[in-house]
């Protein structure tokens, strides 16, 4: 048959031009007919069974669903004939039927479909209500009405071709037909995680919001902004009661990137900024000698005083007195000049975070360059990435991703290693779901069976600190199989011989013997990674967090660029940035070694650059890490501290070690939203604001820079976050002054090459992708180094790496490995997700997970009480029996204070990166 | 005088023809191991094609061009076969697979050769366990003697056939439903196009065939297609099994020749009549989701074609009977009933409508619903025919619709609690 341009058709005596193989709804759309539709939603495939859409077609004998029906060339559609509209009334008086009274989208959303359509075709009833179906309310944010479910199948498509969750089906047939979850359980009892697509999708009342309280009718305001949780980066809308400065819901917004979908977080993590303990004055130290004030803090093992929780205020606040903003700020600037001109600036020291903006981490590594005058800033991407961009920077030029998360569609095989991204980076794992579902091969390596895994072609589940052994193992087979791409290793690399020598060394049944995957696996895994056409790797802390850190990088580096893997569609190379802006925070310069866009501080010509920008002689030394602050901090080497958004006594390693640096410091100020943890150590802790207050751009893990816009008032006197800045630099005698966050970008971007051209006014609704040199064309770039990488010779380096191990390995005293991580609910120190009401009551406690061997051989089941002991401490908490992690192994996630996980963790660095071993160090298990 | 003509049913009584050695004692596998040494498999298609065979499973469609709508170039392909028998009324197909299994295997066989699949499965209904037995029982045989599985009779072409188990779902004799079925899914129809011919199992062309079809096709291709189109009538070839019930002396499965009498004469000699001697009120002449048949439509001839003038159709087989004891609106209901019942729930205008039509005709029966209802009973009909995935919702709306239209009076009478007690 002869393929045609385009299929003409007569709609509703339209001549209409449709693109073949579209739908008569498509096509209708497209000029400009409304074909009403309940079950359709183009996100989806379209199953046609609502009806709705049905329309005429000439010469059909029935007819046809619009929504799947494919165009025709000289077909004739009447879509709102007599015939066709008694239909819809037909229909939409069946459903309205067995709706209940009101709506439950009238209290929560707005935005009933089938009720809008009942209402333009005036539907009266005339059968008798049912109100057989039950109510589902066993989940702590959606609420189940089946009564208004018409099972459109809406959610059930959302739940398994959008979230790839598969937790929504069908129980039932014909009247007793219902959705369900899992086996038929309570949504609440079900692995459903929350992520509220279906709520998103659902047409009626059927599946809505539950946290949502307050009065719709109050016009409601759309903001559009940026989801604060993770590096994803989803566009949101906030819908908000500005008289009543509340939010009231939450939708996933059209972006390129996350494409309206969202996790629990975005969706229902937003009730923090609106919790009562939110700070609303200055506050001043009054109870000295400074050290933790809560009990939670005060002893690392025993009296709980209750369950769960955050700080407990009545316990802290009486240390502290209320003050006006120009005394606590007279304060911080007074002490923090007093300790500069006294010791020197290097006795300072500040901690920004990648919670923050662009503009803020912008003008906070100013501040501490200038009005402290050292290189001592840095933050939490030295707990994350940092080893992933010490092994980027060294051998392709580049810290940044080479490619966006939702690449992975072009890919034929997907490395996905150290990364539990469906509870880490749930929006971009379902990206990676989907393409498992279309045929890419997941290759994922992980010592835990994590939620991916599920998903994945072949899962290597190697042993706790091997990665370099597997990866060498995999390019052993790549280089004996010749599949290396050896044009690519000779037009951009450089150094080839020294890995190829290195990997030689590790043949399958080596690496096998070391990390535990079979020798056949492990062939089989590289032969596929070695022949796809394109095959992109994704990591996370899993492959960073250790002191090998670097050379687990450097190993997927390597393996990408032996095999071209690089510079083209559906490969490359994507380390899943962490926070929302830790990209951006990084690209900003909050690093102790490099200016803004990684220009070094030791390097003359970039220094004269900043000097001449900034207007004050610069440190040409390097500045401390994270880590080794804390160090200088414990040996009274550092004696001042401004911390932004950190709280390092639950996220830094080894807590005992930190708490004693806090106390040690002679002042401390923090300004934050909550009074966190860290916050019980200061002299001075400020108000700040937290994302749904503020504008400023952040970057996410794509390299996407978008607008976050202010959805709440702050409350009391909190003010935002850049101005603090100012005014504390300001006072220290380096004067700052912006309009806005705006006119603060505009300083940035000149600096930064990476971000050149762009304007918070040329961002537009879902931001850029950097590089891209024409904003207002372009969304950006999405594929990086096509040709050549920005190294002096354009080529990118191989570095060979050995197989070294972990720092502390179990012994007979401590013989399990310790793995730290995350949950899906919570949010690093738990500081804002524990203040969250659906996310707190999805997951209110501290957990181990023990394997169900372990536990049987140590005599404990889920729910039993604990202790866990290293050589830095110890904690109680409850068990979780579980088959994610391997017999030998526990993992505990590092979000909860009464049992802080990083209590136990060890802060050996990696040489490179100075990332510490999160992700290993030898404990015990006892039962408490 | 009104007579069987038994080709699948020749050898029914005989428990022999059960076993392999039995069933080759009256020629079985001749027609596969002529097809498979001395044919092509677009020959056997053309044999099918000329014997005018049509499905039996209630549709009529021409077997053999089902066939050839598979596409040739596709790898892997399958045949199902349909004996997931529950339109009600119908018990036709397991007389033959406990009678004589084998014929059904070997016209398995001869489809999947016709149109090049290895791989075939029997969806057999729950409710059949001898069924499912038989089936075994004879495979496992026929396996055993190479007939199914790798290299059949040395030919080179290797097929194998599974049974598969239905688990009670009225909608899975449906044929997409079957194959959503048997990939393990909830049984759900699937929209067409593409049909299963062309994007079947696992979305591979698959041919779906009723148990009577394909074994036709083994006669077929025993004795030739042009025996086979001297039986019966034009539009009807071949021999039909009918299972007769309801109201008549002699209920029971039947293999005739159809267009060679009446629907009267087959009700009256052949079945007897009614055992009260009370005059035949309606006759339901393809199972329960056909239009009735008034007494004073009788005369029709008994053939496909005569029957779809007459506004019904020979459907899967069924012809239910019932006197003038019965009231039309019991009737009308007790189908609904059914339907609704059996519904998939997932289009809307079925899963609400057959379970509103249900509650109306029970209102109607009751006495409870007015006059203007019973227009709003057919209005709503008219609304739900012809707008759903698959044909279950025109399975009620077009007998309800009948003895709404054909016993006009019965329902003015109950509506308003004007019926006789």
């Amino acid at each position: 048959m002869q393929k045609l341009a385009t299929v003409n058709l007569t709609i509703d005596g339209k001549r209409v031009g449709a693109k073949p193989g579209s739908t008569i709804w498509e096509a209708a759309k497209e000029a400009g007919i409304d074909v009403p539709v309940l079950c359709h939603d183009p996100r989806f495939e379209p199953v046609g069974v609502c009806r709705m859409c049905a329309v005429e077609v000439e010469g059909a004998r029935v007819m046809a669903a619009a929504c799947v029906r494919k165009v025709e060339e000289g077909m004739v559609v009447r879509t709102a004939s007599e015939k066709v509209e008694r239909c819809r009334r037909m229909l939409t008086e069946l459903l309205m039927s067995e709706q209940p009274e009101i709506s439950p989208k009238d209290a929560t959303t707005g935005g009933d479909k089938l009720w809008a359509l009942a209402e333009r075709y005036g539907v009266e009833v005339r059968l008798p209500r049912g109100n057989s179906r039950p109510d589902d309310l066993s989940s702590p944010a959606i609420a189940v009405h089946h009564q208004a479910c018409i099972l459109c199948d809406r959610c059930i498509r959302a739940c398994d071709e959008v979230q790839v969750n598969e937790v929504i089906g069908r129980t039932g047939k014909g009247y007793a037909a219902r959705i369900s979850f899992d086996l038929d359980n309570p949504m609440g009892k079900s692995t459903c995680v929350t992520c509220g697509e279906c709520v998103a999708a659902c047409p009626t009342g059927a599946l809505v919001n539950k946290p949502v309280a307050g009065d719709l009718k109050a016009a409601t305001k759309a903001v559009d902004s940026v989801c604060p949780y993770c590096g994803v980066g989803c566009a949101v809308t906030y819908h908000v009661d500005e008289a009543k400065n509340r939010v009231l819901w939450v939708d996933g917004r059209e972006s390129p990137g996350n494409q309206e979908r969202l996790c629990v977080k975005g969706r229902y993590g937003f009730d923090y900024a609106l919790h009562p303990h939110r700070l609303t004055k200055p506050l001043i130290r009054i109870k000295y000698p400074r050290g933790p004030l809560s009990s939670e803090v005060e002893t690392s093992h025993g009296h709980r005083r209750k369950p769960g929780g955050v700080v407990d205020y009545a316990e802290v606040m009486p240390a502290f007195r209320e003050a006006t903003w120009d005394e606590a700020l007279d304060l911080v600037a007074k002490r923090l000049s007093e300790i500069r001109d006294r010791d020197g600036p290097g006795a300072l020291a500040g901690f920004g975070s990648a919670k923050c903006t662009n503009e803020e981490a912008y003008l906070f590594q100013k501040l501490v360059r200038t009005a402290f005058g050292t290189n001592n800033v840095d933050h939490c991407t030295r707990l994350c990435h940092a080893s992933s961009v010490a092994a980027l920077l060294e051998m392709i030029g580049s810290g940044a991703v080479t490619t966006t998360y939702g690449d992975i569609v072009n890919a034929d095989v997907a490395l996905l290693t150290g990364t539990n991204a469906t509870s880490n980076h749930p929006v971009a794992a379902t990206f990676f779901k989907q393409a498992a579902r279309s045929g890419t091969r997941l290759i994922v390596v992980d010592p835990r069976a994590s939620g991916i895994s599920r998903h994945a072609w072949r899962f290597c589940q190697i042993r706790s600190g091997t990665d370099v052994a597997f990866y060498n193992g995999m390019m052993h087979v790549i280089v004996e199989e010749g599949l290396v791409d050896e044009e690519y290793v000779k037009k951009h690399t450089t150094g080839f011989e020294a890995v190829k020598a290195k990997v030689k060394e590790y043949t399958p049944e080596r690496a096998a013997a070391i990390c535990g995957v079979p020798a056949d696996v492990i062939r089989e895994v590289a032969i596929a990674y070695g022949k796809a056409k394109a095959a992109v790797t994704y990591w996370g802390m899993g492959m960073s967090q250790h002191v090998h850190g670097t050379d687990n990088c450097r190993c997927i580096i390597s393996l990408a660029l032996m095999t071209g893997n690089i510079g083209k569609e559906g490969a490359g190379l994507h380390p899943l940035r962490g926070q929302n802006n830790v990209q951006g925070a990084s690209d900003a310069g909050l690093i102790p070694m490099v200016f803004p866009d990684y220009q070094r501080v030791d390097n003359a010509e970039a220094r004269a650059k900043f000097e001449g920008a900034w207007g004050r002689k610069l440190d040409p030394k390097p500045g401390l890490t994270v880590v080794e602050i804390v160090k200088g901090a414990l040996e009274g080497r550092i004696k001042g501290m401004y911390m932004l958004g950190e709280n390092p006594f639950l996220s830094d390693p080894n807590t005992n070690k930190v708490r004693k640096a806090l106390s040690n410091l002679e002042f401390l100020v923090v300004q934050d939203i909550f009074l966190t943890e860290t916050a019980e150590f200061a002299d001075v802790v400020l108000p700040a604001t937290s994302a749904l207050e503020k504008d400023g751009t952040v970057t996410n893990t794509d390299r996407r820079v978008q607008v976050m816009r202010p959805a709440l008032k702050p409350p009391g006197e909190a003010r935002l976050d850049w101005q603090i800045i100012c005014d504390i630099a300001t006072r220290m005698g380096y004067p700052m002054r912006y309009r806005s966050a705006a006119d603060v970008f505009d300083e940035m971007v000149p600096l930064t090459e990476a971000y050149r051209g762009l304007t918070h006014g040329n961002l537009g609704p879902t931001g850029k992708l950097y590089p891209c040199p024409e904003p207002e064309k372009s969304d950006g770039t999405v594929v990086m180094f096509g040709d050549g990488f920005p190294t002096a010779d354009g080529r990118a380096k191989f570095v060979p790496a050995d197989h070294t191990g972990a720092d502390e390995l179990p012994d007979k005293e401590y013989p399990f490995i310790l793995v730290t991580g995350r949950v899906l609910e919570h949010w690093h120190t738990g500081v804002m997700t524990r203040r969250s009401m659906t996310l707190d009551a999805r997951e209110p406690e501290a957990f181990v997970e023990v394997h169900p061997d372990d536990c049987a051989r140590l005599g404990v089941d889920t729910g039993r009480m604990v202790t866990v002991s290293s050589r830095r401490g110890t904690i109680s908490l409850k068990v979780r029996k579980g088959t994610h992690t391997q017999p030998g192994s526990v993992f505990i996630p590092f979000h909860f204070r009464e049992a802080a996980a990083n209590v136990l963790t060890t802060d050996k660095l990696d040489p490179f990166g100075k990332i510490p071993e999160f992700k290993f160090c030898a404990v015990k298990v006892v039962p408490a | 005088m009104i007579g069987e003509t038994r080709v699948m049913l020749e050898h029914a009584g005989d428990p022999e023809q059960r076993t392999l050695a039995g069933y080759r004692k009256h020629g079985g596998y001749q027609a596969l191991a002529k097809a498979l040494r001395e044919m092509k498999p677009e020959e056997v298609t053309e044999e099918v094609l000329k014997s005018g065979l049509r499905g039996r499973g209630g549709a009529g469609f021409p077997t053999g061009r089902k066939w050839k709508f598979v596409p040739k170039t596709t790898k892997r392909k399958y045949i199902a076969v349909n004996a997931d028998e529950s339109e009600p009324g119908t018990c036709k197909d397991r007389q033959i697979m406990e009678n004589d299994p084998h014929q059904l295997i070997e016209g398995t066989l001869l489809a999947a050769y016709a149109i090049g699949a290895e791989t075939c499965y029997i969806y057999v209904r729950g409710e059949y366990p001898h069924s499912i037995a038989a089936l075994e029982n004879a495979l496992d045989e026929a396996r055993g003697a190479g007939l199914v599985g790798r290299d059949i009779m040395g030919s080179g072409f290797s097929c194998d056939i599974w049974v598969h188990p239905g688990a009670g779902a009225y909608i899975c004799g449906e044929e997409t439903a079957l194959l959503t079925s048997l990939e393990g899914n909830r049984g759900y129809p699937r929209l067409r196009p593409p049909f299963p011919a062309v994007e079947g199992l696992w979305k591979s062309p698959t041919v779906v065939n009723n148990v009577e079809t394909l074994s036709c096709v083994t006669h077929i291709l025993r004795r030739g297609a042009a025996w086979f189109s001297s039986l019966g009538c034009e539009g009807s070839t071949g021999t039909r099994l009918f299972c007769i019930s309801g109201h008549v002396k002699n209920p029971g499965v039947y293999e005739l020749e159809c267009g060679k009498f009446t629907l009267r004469e087959l009700l009256m000699d052949l079945a007897g009549g009614t055992p009260s001697g009370r005059p035949i009120k309606g006759v339901l002449p393809g199972g329960s989701s056909m239009p009735v048949l008034t007494e004073a439509e009788l005369d029709v001839r008994f053939d496909l074609d005569s029957i779809a003038k007459a506004g019904s159709s020979l459907g899967s087989g069924a012809i239910m009977v019932f006197d003038d004891s019965v009231s039309a609106v019991d009737v009308a209901l007790n189908i609904s009933q059914f339907y609704s019942h059996e519904s998939c729930g997932q289009c809307t205008p079925c899963r609400e409508g057959s379970d509103w039509v249900r509650l109306m005709l029970d209102a109607v029966r009751r006495g409870e619903a007015k006059t203007k209802d019973v227009a709003l009973l057919l209005d709503v009909l008219d609304r739900i025919e012809g707008n759903t995935i698959c044909a279950l919702a025109e399975a009620f709306c077009w007998p309800v619709r009948s003895f709404v239209r054909k016993f006009g009076a019965e329902f003015e009478a109950h509506v308003a609690g004007r019926a006789s007690a």
